[in-house]
């Protein structure tokens, strides 16, 4: 604590407008009291018999839907049945953004004053003393620095776009303040996350954020699906928790600390490669598995659709979901000296890339393609962050963050309309369904062209952003395939190299599968003839400007936002910003990993041909939907037939959560039921062992009072048969 | 703060002055309780039984409060101590004293006991003078156990304790009450017997010229028993001890007592007399025989015993049909936390075991209060019964979701706090077992939110929870203290964690420092001449 | 004539166990046990003629408490009587636990 006091003291940044860093996460979290004042103030004063409150419950939304239940409540969950905005929503669309924004600006000035000055060491800022208990000694601390300055931008930035975007999105939702509440308190525990200065801290925003996306998942609770959804997913984040935590205790059991600085400095004298190291980082990234929606702990994140959509744009695409990603560069320190722990990383993240986006290819609902291609994208970004390539992680957490959050937006726009068109004419068709959609360009032009400037970021055509980040994670990968402590590792005695061409070869896959599902989510909205219905037709429209302003600030970001990073190869502007701008944070851990000794295998040769090759891959995904695909021949949703064979499984995604439901959940629970607490509680213990000891006692008692009859008689013939007795025993002895 | 406690000599009367506050608002109470002839006559005079016990606790309260600041953290002795004769004969004195672990629980009970108090304002409708007067005997009960320094006076205040619990749950309670209460009483009074057996041992052991010796810290410093002997008098306060906690599979008696006890009686119950054991376990069972408790098949046993309590309790918790029911199986769980952090004995699992106990306390004391509130309502405690009542109920949900999060252990409420103490601290020791331990965190989100599900969430398809009123003003004002400790706990404890650190530090110490030395002295033989020595 | 006169009050005390064990009037129950009473004073009177009068005495004293016993018993059978009309020890079981 002492050292950190010290150089808090001689940091540049000491003095500056940094020193206010902690009203970045204040800020929001003054907007949510204030919200979830005026939510609760208002609902208690509403009164159970108000119209307005909650949603009727409408039994009549079909459940013949093709897709399944969830899909089918989370696109009703949007429910726009009361027309009347919220009767505080004007006070609430004031604060809910602008908390966001003035959070943003500070933020900015922060930024702009980290740039000037010379900046080697984090900036820490030690508030009060949270858990002091002996050797541990957990400050609430906040911890400044390149990394979370980035994040911060990230989140604050386009957090406030989302929350404009929600202004309209969700203006006529009854529950208007209470919205604007969780996205607040989102909002506070994110930047808690990645602020914090020592593990437990960033703890507190990790499980934090999971609250929120819980509560917001079930912002529509009055549907079973979303809040069996939101449950979900905290309970299998809660999971990933469990080995967070466990990474926690071997850190202090073993370091003594638990602060990023103090475990930065313990770490080189930690084995290289040890089992140690290794246990720690593989159970710290159970715990990003979870939060990130990774293999094998992805399946909350589909489910988790059924929030609002923006929800699904903040939450499960741009920020929270990224935590993961986050926390692999945040330790990068410990996973630089465990390769074997980073091959599991980088082997997961592309495993996770290829099988979530071979889900995306036969998904209807349009918010679940974009689920499985979130799960896909964090897939590549823990590919880069775990082939050390941390900087090209977190670049590509930024531009996902860009063009995810516009694609969700955008299919926001799309649903409002959808359901705006839907309501006028009372029908309770799906409207999130594709297969009702098409055509759409007609009537939504400019959702119709930013949308079409993300996808083709996804699918990383250059010079969108989507190329640059996701090349940087694929160069990386066939880079470090060639020479790197990881390559020299091996898992399960497959060489580290073996398995990064592997990981490489699994990562063009998925950017080929990304290309051709993101092309098929486009023709079928926004091409072909309109399947929407006749009656409906008329009614659908663009978005009001508060929608589509936010789109259009994200669509520039994302054409533009690669060039946060140029690589060396394409110069066309500032060369690797975001890699001078990362290393001191991340740039030694790079290097303890790139540099394993010998000389670079590839040359600048070598990595044009990757460029090459993963255009080209881009452009035929993109070239084969169109030639396959057919919007002509598709039928509204309600008139189609099942999917046949393998496209079934992909539909169902795998029957994942099937199984997991057979093998995990249902026995688990009959065994708590009937072995444990009918069995062993009930019967055992209490039945056998309590009870019946009693009943033991009032046997013993039974026979005592029927001895104790009171009749005479009885007495005198026992006192006679004794007498005889004794008087036998003696005469006869 | 302190300069005008020292000014009024606070220190040197308030022991006792907690222990008669209560009793003399039992008698005034019990005094007033025949003057009702009419019904209008009745609820008057109920009414004025309320405001009595209500405002009696609160100045229990008030003046426990400046134990808060009174407190000196350094000195590790006994605070506010006092000590006179009550029968010389036997050599049993009055003997009280406080240190950071008692001042907490002390903090603990007469916080929540005015709660209580407000908590059972309309649904105690029988007997009101008498069920405040039990409630009030029961407070001078638990604190005489927090405060007690003489083995003997803690046997007494540990079975007056007992007895208005009994009469609550017997009189008060559910529609199997007198089963529950009866269960309660000889579940929990059978192993007392075993305790008191091995107090008297100790006590006559101890003691010189014929005249036994029950002070407690003549006690601890002279560990000079055979280590046969030893094993038995730990198992004897083991048992008491165990039963109180509960610990598995010593719990049955807990979610029958907790489903028919009044809602004020469940709160009690899980927040303070629950506490009775794990007390129990860091103030006596460990110091007195530190050879035995931390002999390691005792301690695996333990704690063993410990970790199968915090998933078993946690998995029956989530197919209970019941939500009292629930709560009590969570307490199962959340206390084999508790025992794991005291069995693994490091600085801070023990204080994260302290954590645990406060904000049990506290969250499961004020998710028996919700559950007390609904169930005024709706007289059913059955999750099923309920369903989507958040929008009926918007208060009562924010509030519920509220607890259940802190008693999941969200971090930023104060249930994190001690889990993660109890967890970072026991996996020195304990590297599986903490493992297996933390899984728990994951169950008890199942069993909570699936609950909390049932009940708030999900399609309001009931017609008889249409019109559930929300909460009213007193009922807010009764969570609002809970919330703000739930909270306060989350976010900064070090002031609590301040105050008792000293004194865990001191069993830490002492419990290790006596398992060496009888350690070094192995075998029975050598304690026995040492013994003779000491003579 | 001392083995005449035990044989002889042995015979009248297994008579008087036996009435008390198998009847059930409570008079006739009454009768057999001072039959029993009066089979141990014979018993006293013949050892009595080899080991000195403390058997006689003994003897007296039976007879008095006998005679008392026989005042108190016949008073509570006789208000039993009139309360209930019988005398049978099978219906006196009020006190029966």
């Amino acid at each position: 604590m002492m050292l950190l006091q010290i150089a808090t003291q001689a940091h540049p940044l000491a003095g500056t407008v940094a020193k206010w860093v902690w009203l970045l996460p204040l800020l929001p979290f003054l907007g949510f009291l204030i919200n979830g004042g005026i939510s609760l103030f208002s609902a208690a004063h509403v009164g159970p018999s108000d119209p307005d409150m909650g949603h009727g419950h409408d039994d009549s939304h079909g459940d013949a839907h093709a897709i399944s239940e969830a899909e089918d409540h989370g696109a009703h969950g949007d429910d726009h049945h009361a027309v009347k905005p919220h009767r505080y929503a004007g006070i609430v669309s004031i604060i809910g953004p602008l908390v966001l924004a003035a959070s943003f600006v500070l933020a900015f000035m922060i930024f702009t004053t980290m740039r000037s000055v010379d900046m080697t060491t984090p900036f820490i800022q030690r508030y009060f003393s949270w858990m002091p208990v002996g050797t541990l000694q957990i400050d609430a601390a906040i911890q400044l620095d390149q990394l979370s300055m980035l994040m911060v931008l990230v989140i604050t930035g386009v957090g406030t776009l989302i929350h404009i975007f929600s202004v309209g999105y969700m203006r006529e939702d009854p529950g208007y303040p209470r919205y604007f509440a969780y996205l607040n308190l989102f909002v506070f525990f994110m930047l808690v996350l990645v602020l914090g200065a020592n593990y437990p801290v960033l703890f507190v925003g990790w499980e934090g954020v999971g609250l929120c996306s819980y509560l917001l998942i079930g912002f529509w609770f009055s549907e079973k699906a979303n809040a069996d959804a939101g449950k979900k997913a905290f309970i299998v984040n809660r999971i990933g928790d469990f080995g967070f935590l466990i990474a926690m205790f071997l850190l202090f059991s073993n370091i003594g600390v638990l602060d990023f600085a103090g475990v930065k400095a313990a770490a080189p004298g930690l084995a290289f490669g040890g089992a140690l190291v290794t246990a720690i980082c593989l159970f710290m990234f159970l715990g990003c598995a979870g939060k990130s929606a990774q293999i094998p702990l992805y399946i909350w994140l589909p489910d988790a659709m059924a929030g609002p959509t923006p929800v699904s744009a903040l939450i499960h695409a741009a920020t929270m979901v990224t935590a993961g990603v986050y926390l692999v560069a945040r330790s990068s320190f410990l996973f630089s000296i465990a390769p074997v722990a980073s091959l599991v990383v980088a082997l997961i993240g592309g495993l996770t890339a290829l099988f979530a986006a071979t889900i995306g290819l036969k998904q209807w609902d349009i918010k679940k393609v974009l689920a499985s291609s979130t799960v896909s994208q964090l897939g590549y970004m823990f590919v880069g962050v775990g082939v050390g390539a941390y900087t090209a992680g977190m670049f590509h957490l930024m531009t996902h963050a860009f063009f995810k959050a516009l694609l969700f937006l955008g299919s926001g726009s799309v649903i409002y309309a959808m359901h705006a068109a839907y309501h006028h004419t009372g029908s309770h068709e799906d409207a999130q369904d594709m297969r009702n959609m098409g055509g759409l360009r007609k009537y939504m032009p400019i959702t119709w062209g930013l949308m079409w400037a993300a996808t083709l970021a996804i699918a990383g055509i250059p010079p969108f952003s989507g190329f640059f980040s996701k090349d940087s994670i694929l160069g990386a990968t066939f880079e470090r395939a060639g020479h790197s402590t990881l390559a020299d590792a091996s898992l399960f005695g497959i060489p580290g190299s073996t398995l990064l061409y592997l990981i490489y070869v699994f990562g063009v896959a998925a950017a080929f599968l990304t290309a051709i599902y993101m092309t098929r989510m486009m023709i079928y909205t926004f091409h072909g003839p309109n399947r929407t219905g006749s009656a409906e037709e008329s009614h659908l429209h663009e978005a009001p400007w508060v929608m589509t302003g936010p789109l259009v600030v994200l669509g520039v970001l994302s054409v533009v936002g690669g060039w946060f990073n140029l690589p060396a190869i394409i110069p066309i502007g500032k060369i690797g910003v975001l890699d001078g701008w990362l290393d001191p944070v991340v740039g030694e851990a790079t290097r303890r990993v790139a540099e394993a000794g010998g000389e670079a295998a590839h040359g600048a040769s070598d990595e044009l041909i990757l460029i090459v090759v993963a255009v080209a891959v881009a452009v035929a995904g993109m070239a084969l939907a169109f030639a396959r695909l057919k919007p002509q021949t598709l039928v509204p949703a309600s008139q189609s037939p099942e999917e046949e064979g393998f496209e079934r499984v992909l539909a169902h995604k795998y029957y994942v959560d099937e199984a997991y439901e057979a093998a995990v959940v249902n026995p688990t629970y009959q065994i708590s039921k009937r072995v444990l607490w009918r069995g062993i509680d009930a019967g055992l213990i209490d039945g056998l062992l309590v009870n019946g000891s009693s009943a033991l006692m009032r046997g013993f008692g039974w026979v005592g009072s029927r001895i104790q009859s009171g009749a005479v008689g009885t007495y005198a013939w026992v006192l006679v048969v004794g007498v005889l007795a004794v008087l036998g025993a003696v005469t006869l002895r | 703060m302190e300069a005008f406690l020292q000014s009024i000599g606070y220190d040197s009367w308030v022991l006792p002055a907690l222990l008669i506050i209560p009793l003399v608002g039992a008698i005034i109470l019990l005094g007033l309780s025949q003057t009702a002839d009419s019904d209008a006559e009745l609820s008057g005079s109920n009414a004025r039984a309320r405001v009595i016990a209500f405002v009696v606790l609160l100045i229990e309260f008030i003046v426990s409060a400046g134990l808060w600041w009174s407190f000196n953290p350094a000195n590790t002795g006994w605070h506010a101590a006092i000590d006179s004769q009550w029968i010389p004969m036997w050599g049993i004195r009055f003997t009280l004293g406080i240190d950071g672990i008692a001042l907490m629980m002390i903090l603990l009970t007469t916080f929540i006991m005015p709660l209580t108090v407000l908590g059972s304002w309309t649904s105690i409708k029988k007997k009101v003078h008498a069920y405040f007067a039990m409630m009030m005997i029961l407070t001078s009960g638990m604190l005489g156990v927090f405060m007690a320094r003489d083995l003997f006076l803690f046997y007494v205040m540990w079975e007056v304790m007992l007895v208005p619990m009994y009469f609550i749950i017997g009189i008060w309670g559910g529609e199997r009450r007198l089963y529950a209460s009866i269960k309660f009483f000889i579940y929990t009074m059978l192993p007392s017997l075993l305790m008191l057996v091995a107090i008297l041992y100790l006590g006559i052991h101890a003691g010189s010229g014929g005249t036994p010796n029950f002070s407690y810290d003549n006690l601890v410093s002279h560990p000079t028993l055979a280590p046969r002997v030893a094993l038995w008098l730990f198992g004897a306060f083991f048992a008491a001890f165990a039963v109180k906690v509960p610990m598995f599979p010593f719990h049955t008696w807990l979610p029958d007592a907790h489903v028919e006890a009044p809602t004020a009686g469940s709160v009690i119950l899980a927040g303070i007399m629950l506490k009775m054991g794990t007390f129990g376990f860091l103030r006596f069972a460990l110091p007195l025989f530190p050879g035995t408790a931390m002999n390691p098949t005792v301690r695996a046993v333990i704690v063993t015993l410990a970790v199968i309590g915090i998933i078993y309790g946690a998995l029956v918790a989530m197919v209970q049909p019941d939500f009292k029911k629930l709560v009590a199986y969570s307490s199962v769980s959340h206390l084999g936390f508790v025992m794991l952090g005291i069995f693994a004995l490091t600085l801070q699992s023990v204080q994260g075991a302290l954590m645990i106990m406060i904000n049990h306390g506290i969250s499961t004391g004020a998710l028996f209060l919700l559950i007390g509130m609904i169930y005024e309502r709706r007289h059913s405690r059955a999750i099923e019964s309920y369903g989507g009542i958040a929008r009926v109920v918007p208060v009562f949900a924010a509030l519920l979701t509220l607890v259940s999060l802190s008693s999941i252990g969200l971090p930023g409420t104060n249930g994190f706090v001690g889990e993660f103490l109890v967890l970072v601290g026991a996996f020195k020791p304990y590297p599986v077992f903490t493992t297996i331990a933390a899984t728990g965190v994951i169950f008890a989100a199942v069993y909570l939110l699936w609950a909390i599900q049932r009940i708030l969430f999900n399609p309001l398809d009931k017609k008889e929870n249409e019109h559930i009123p929300d909460l009213n003003w007193r009922e807010i004002g009764l969570m609002v203290p809970f919330i703000i400790v739930i909270i306060w706990l989350g976010v900064y404890p070090a002031p609590v964690l301040r105050r008792m650190e000293p004194s865990a530090q001191k069993l830490v110490t002492t419990v290790t420092q006596g398992a060496q030395l009888g350690a070094q002295a192995g075998a029975p033989a050598v304690a026995v001449s040492v013994t003779g020595a000491a003579r | 004539m001392l083995a005449e006169s035990l044989a002889l009050s042995a015979v009248l005390f297994t008579i008087g166990v036996i009435g008390v064990l198998t009847r059930r009037n409570a008079i006739i129950i009454f009768m057999c046990v001072e039959l029993m009473l009066n089979a141990v004073n014979l018993t006293f009177i013949a050892f009595s003629r080899y080991y000195g009068a403390a058997g006689q005495v003994f003897v007296v004293f039976v007879m008095t408490v006998a005679a008392a016993e026989a005042a108190v018993g016949l008073a509570i059978i006789i208000s039993i009587f009139r309360h209930r009309q019988s005398v049978n020890l099978q219906n006196i079981n009020l006190l029966r636990g």
